[in-house]
């Protein structure tokens, strides 16, 4: 049945090095993938793992050292600013640290409208921008008319994360890689933000892919679950398979670290 | 933005740096308003006139008098016209006539006066006096028995014709003029120079033209400092190792050097203050460009910048909108450090007769040079170049108070 469905992005053989020589490290070694649409997929592995740097040659944005990314079947070509252009218009991301995402020069206006813009809308009349950004922030529980000739820094950790979300809301892609969407915020939000990611899942109908060191995060949300190690994906799967029944010692591992309240912590494993 | 200048205006070294650069730039501003003279015109007939208030003597002598009766001018008249050749000659006579020596003070004229006219008698002839020496202290004696003299100077009109003298006034020796009668006093606080031109109008005239050379040659070194360590950090790659080469190829020839070489190769005729403020632009971009790179490899990777990306922004957007304000802050104090030492390498490049051609304008380093050429430092005229030090160390020691104020605002880790 899986098969049936359409593969969002597809990877052969991917391989990011840094640096060369005897300094040469291999951030992603060889992985294939095959995101399918429609599903929720995480990435989980520790840090240093790769994660994050698989994530960043998904969106683009740093280049691939070896081995070839397809975006709905197709051979992904970002060669130019315009057809990056409108790559990003399909795949977008949330990054880990929301202090750190936005321009601080920037107000949140202009951060929402340039989300309209990319969308095609940059002539539509100022009210109906309005409208729109309005009804973005009330998704993601902002007001709108509080944040206007704000800056993002001026909203707490969660609050910009909430934004961060409401711009993917105006920006519709059909990707979205969340790299860490919550691991800077505080756990009572944190099931916010998470709620609201997934029921922007089925308002725009995208594909979102968790990058997580969180293994109960991964289980929560996702339907496929990708483990990676060392630059490699080692285990992968449905998310009941690979968590509830793992096969891989390091695997194993990563479940038995999620913190338990109600038991002792083992602390042999670490 | 508001709040940052705030705190900028509240760092105090900030602020004593930005004062005194202030008094500076109005002292430039101000001044040739008030003293509307050209900079470089010679006024006075001989170098190096001290420092102080001149008189017009004829114009006092056509003024009315008032008669002051004071206690100690004709004291003070004395002492002042009996030099210190006379003083040591009194003190001579009197140690061979056989006064002790520890009763004689040169330096109190009056007591000197007494002790000489109660024991001086032309007929004593000392032991080892030669007949030329005895009637020296003769010629002395009459020498300051004249400046005893009360009665007043004689004022004379001469007759072109007949070349007879004609008294035309007496004028007493309590005789004084209000200044402020006389038609033409000029004061000159610093004296003329070399050439005869008034000092402080000239310091005045090359503060304000070294400063416009300095502003020049910043803003050209940090632009293209600016320019090319954007393109060069944030576009890395090929155009990366391009642009560094060139500029390690700067780094690595001295560019004060490189500074003497093209100024050489200029005619003395065509180097204007600009093309020295330009050129000195061009040999001091290459710090800039390699902070300015490095800033921004920080930040290229950012997610700021990513999110920026990920909004379909342009590489100059990015740069611009993105990259370049993180920086400004770096920028505005790189310039401020490029003025400084636009100034310095300019009165370096004139003190060795490399900079700007000197019938134009004064600028501190020409003024440095002259000072330099016609010895001022020898002869002791201490106003033709210690004035233009304490103003070059001025104006580096303010900018950089300024730098390191807005150093430590920008960059608390800093701050004390």
């Amino acid at each position: 049945m899986a098969d049936q469905r359409k593969s969002c992005l597809t990877g052969k053989g991917v391989t990011k090095e840094f640096g060369f020589g005897r300094t040469k490290t291999v951030a992603v070694d060889n992985v294939d993938f095959d995101f399918k649409e429609g599903e929720v997929i995480s990435i989980v592995g520790e840090s240093g793992s790769g994660k994050t740097t698989l994530a960043k040659m998904l969106l683009g944005l740093i280049s691939v050292t070896k081995g070839d990314i397809y975006f709905q079947g197709e051979p992904r070509d970002i060669s130019s600013q315009r057809k990056r252009r409108t790559y990003w218009t399909q795949i977008q991301a949330i990054f880990q640290d929301p202090f750190a995402s936005y321009n601080i020069f920037n107000k949140i206006d202009s951060v929402l409208l340039d989300c309209i813009k990319m969308r095609g809308g940059a002539r539509l009349p100022y009210e109906q921008k309005v409208e729109m950004m309005t009804e973005a922030c009330s998704f993601v529980n902002l007001k709108f008319a509080e944040l206007t000739n704000k800056y993002p820094f001026e909203l707490s950790g969660g609050q910009q994360q909430r934004l961060m979300i409401a711009r993917i809301f105006l920006l519709k892609p059909k990707v979205l890689i969340a790299d860490e969407p919550t691991s800077m915020i505080d756990a009572c939000s944190r099931a916010t933000i998470l709620d609201m990611l997934m029921s922007l899942r089925n308002e725009v109908g995208m594909t979102p892919i968790f990058i997580t060191h969180d293994i109960g995060l991964a289980y929560y949300v996702s339907d496929t679950v990708y483990i990676m190690e060392k630059g490699k994906f080692v285990e992968s799967g449905s998310a009941d398979d690979v968590i509830l029944r793992p096969q891989q010692p390091y695997t194993k591992r990563l479940i038995n670290d999620v913190p338990k309240i109600y038991e002792e912590w083992d602390l042999s494993t670490v | 933005m508001k709040y940052t200048i705030q705190q900028i205006f509240q760092s105090g070294k900030f602020i004593t740096g930005f004062s005194i650069f202030m008094t500076i730039l109005l002292i430039v501003i101000i001044y040739p308003l008030v003293i509307p003279d050209p900079p470089l015109k010679i006024i006075a007939q001989g170098t190096f006139f001290e420092p102080g208030i001149y008189v017009n003597v004829y114009d006092s002598i056509n003024t009315p008098f008032y008669t002051l009766n004071l206690d100690e001018a004709a004291d003070r008249r004395i002492a002042n016209r009996l030099g210190d050749e006379d003083r040591q000659a009194i003190k001579e006579w009197l140690v061979g006539n056989g006064m002790p020596e520890a009763e004689i003070d040169p330096a109190n004229t009056e007591q000197l006066l007494d002790q000489w006219f109660n024991n001086f008698d032309p007929t004593v002839r000392l032991p080892g006096m030669t007949n030329a020496d005895r009637n020296y202290y003769i010629r002395l004696n009459n020498n300051i028995q004249g400046l005893l003299n009360t009665s007043g100077a004689v004022i004379a009109e001469l007759d072109e014709e007949t070349a007879v003298l004609t008294e035309k006034a007496t004028v007493p020796q309590s005789a004084y003029v209000n200044v402020n009668d006389v038609p033409n006093v000029r004061v000159l606080p610093l004296g003329t120079d070399n050439f005869g031109r008034d000092v402080l109008t000239e310091l005045v005239r090359a503060t304000g033209v070294s400063l416009q050379i300095g502003l020049v040659a910043g803003s050209i070194a940090t632009l293209i400092g600016l320019v090319l360590g954007l393109v060069s950090g944030y576009i890395g790659g090929f155009v990366d190792d391009t642009i560094m080469f060139v500029t390690n190829l700067f780094t690595v020839i001295p560019s004060f050097v490189l500074l003497i070489l093209i100024s050489f190769s200029i005619s003395q005729e065509q180097r204007g203050a600009t093309t020295i403020a330009v050129v000195i632009g061009f040999t001091s971009w290459v710090w800039t460009a390699r902070a300015v790179r490095s800033q921004v490899i920080s930040l290229r990777n950012r997610d700021h910048v990513n999110l920026s990306k990920l909004s379909g922004h342009s590489i100059t957007h990015i740069i611009v909108r993105d990259i370049l304000p993180y920086i400004a802050s770096y920028v505005v104090m790189a310039l401020i450090l490029q003025i400084s030492s636009g100034i310095l390498a300019e009165a370096g490049l004139s003190i060795l007769g490399l900079g700007p051609k000197t019938t134009d304008v004064p600028t501190l380093g020409l003024m440095m040079n002259w000072a330099m050429i016609y010895q001022a430092h020898i002869l002791g005229k201490w106003w033709a170049y210690f004035p233009i030090i304490i103003t070059i160390a001025l104006i580096a020691f303010s900018m950089n108070l300024m730098n390191t104020g807005l150093d430590q605002v920008f960059n608390p880790a800093l701050r004390d």
